[in-house]
C-alpha cells in the first residue's frame, strides 16, 4: 500500500546556486548535503520546516544514471523554462508573493483568483518553474464566472 | 546555458506582460540583453517562432480561454490580450485556430478549465506547439 510521496526530483544546473536559492530566496530548509566518496554524487535535499516527510532532491542531470546527450538535452529544456516543478503552498499568498518578488525571485504571474485558491507563478535560479497557491478555504468556489 | 537563460527571460516577460499593447520588440529584447536583430533570430532558434509569432500565439490562446469561459464580448477580450484592432484581432484569431473569434465561442463554451491549476494551462500552451490550421501565411506581418 502506498503511503505517501516523500521526495521528488528537480533536475537544477548548480547545486551550491541552488540551494542558496531554495533556502534564501524560498526559506526552505536542507535536509541532506552529502558527497558519496570522491568525485561522486551529490545527495542535496531541501524542504519545507512545516512539512518534515517530504523533499526535493535537487539534482544535476549527468551521469552516471543519464549519458552526455540526455544531460545536455535536460540542461537545454530546464534553462529554456519548459519543465514545471510543482505546486508549493503558503497561508500568506500575498505577503510571500511580496517577500519573495523583493528577494530576487522571478514571477510569472502575481496572484490570481482561481476555484481552487490563489495563486502565483515564479521560476528557480535554474528556469523550473513553480505554482505558489493558498488554497481556498472551505473547498472549491465554483459560483463565479471563472475565467483565466 | 546563459544565452538559453537570457531568451528565457524574453519570453517569460511576454508570458507575464502579454496584455500589455505597449509591449513591443524592443522592450522584449531588453529583456534578453540582446540587439534586436539577433534577437529575433536567436529567439526562433530556441523557441521555434519569432518573438512576435510568440506574442501573438499567447495573445490568441488568452483570448480563447476567455471566449470559453468569460462573460466578455468579443471587443472586450480583443482589448484584453492587448490587440488595439477588433479586425487584427480576428484575422491573427482565425489563423492561429481555423475559426473567427464567435465560432469558436459558439463551439466550447462551457468547456473552460477553471479548475486546471491555471499556471500549467498558460505554460502548456506557451512556446512549443504549432497552432492548427496555422500555415505559412502565419508568418506574414509578424516577422519581429
Amino acid at each position: 500500500m502506498i503511503k505517501g510521496l516523500a521526495i521528488s526530483t528537480v533536475w537544477v544546473l548548480d547545486q551550491d546556486r541552488a540551494k542558496e536559492f531554495y533556502t534564501e530566496k524560498l526559506g526552505l530548509e536542507v535536509r541532506t548535503d552529502m558527497t558519496m566518496g570522491e568525485g561522486g554524487m551529490r545527495w542535496l535535499t531541501v524542504g519545507s520546516p512545516d512539512q518534515p516527510d517530504v523533499e526535493l532532491t535537487l539534482m544535476v542531470p549527468g551521469g552516471p544514471a543519464m549519458d552526455p546527450e540526455s544531460a545536455e538535452m535536460v540542461r537545454k529544456l530546464v534553462a529554456k523554462g519548459a519543465l514545471g516543478a510543482g505546486v508549493l503552498t503558503t497561508d500568506d499568498i500575498h505577503g510571500d508573493y511580496k517577500k519573495l518578488k523583493d528577494r530576487g525571485v522571478e514571477f510569472l504571474q502575481e496572484p490570481q483568483e482561481r476555484p481552487y485558491g490563489t495563486e502565483a507563478l515564479f521560476r528557480d535560479d535554474s528556469g523550473n518553474w513553480f505554482s505558489f497557491t493558498q488554497p481556498r478555504e472551505g473547498g472549491l468556489d465554483m459560483d463565479q464566472d471563472w475565467s483565466c | 546555458m546563459d544565452k538559453t537563460r537570457q531568451l528565457r527571460l524574453a519570453k517569460d516577460a511576454m508570458d507575464r506582460d502579454w496584455a500589455d499593447p505597449g509591449l513591443d520588440l524592443d522592450t522584449v529584447a531588453a529583456h534578453a540583453g540582446y540587439s534586436r536583430y539577433h534577437f529575433i533570430r536567436a529567439f526562433k532558434e530556441a523557441y521555434g517562432e519569432t518573438p512576435g509569432q510568440y506574442l501573438t500565439h499567447r495573445r490568441i490562446e488568452r483570448a480563447e480561454d476567455l471566449l470559453r469561459t468569460a462573460n466578455l464580448s468579443v471587443t472586450e477580450i480583443c482589448h484584453l490580450v492587448g490587440f488595439s484592432s477588433v479586425g487584427t484581432f480576428s484575422a491573427r484569431f482565425k489563423t492561429w485556430t481555423g475559426l473567427t473569434p464567435s465560432e469558436y465561442r459558439a463551439k466550447h463554451v462551457g468547456r473552460g478549465a477553471a479548475l486546471i491549476p491555471g499556471c500549467y494551462a498558460m505554460l502548456w500552451a506557451g512556446g512549443f506547439r504549432s497552432a492548427p490550421g496555422a500555415g505559412k501565411e502565419r508568418n506574414s506581418g509578424e516577422a519581429g
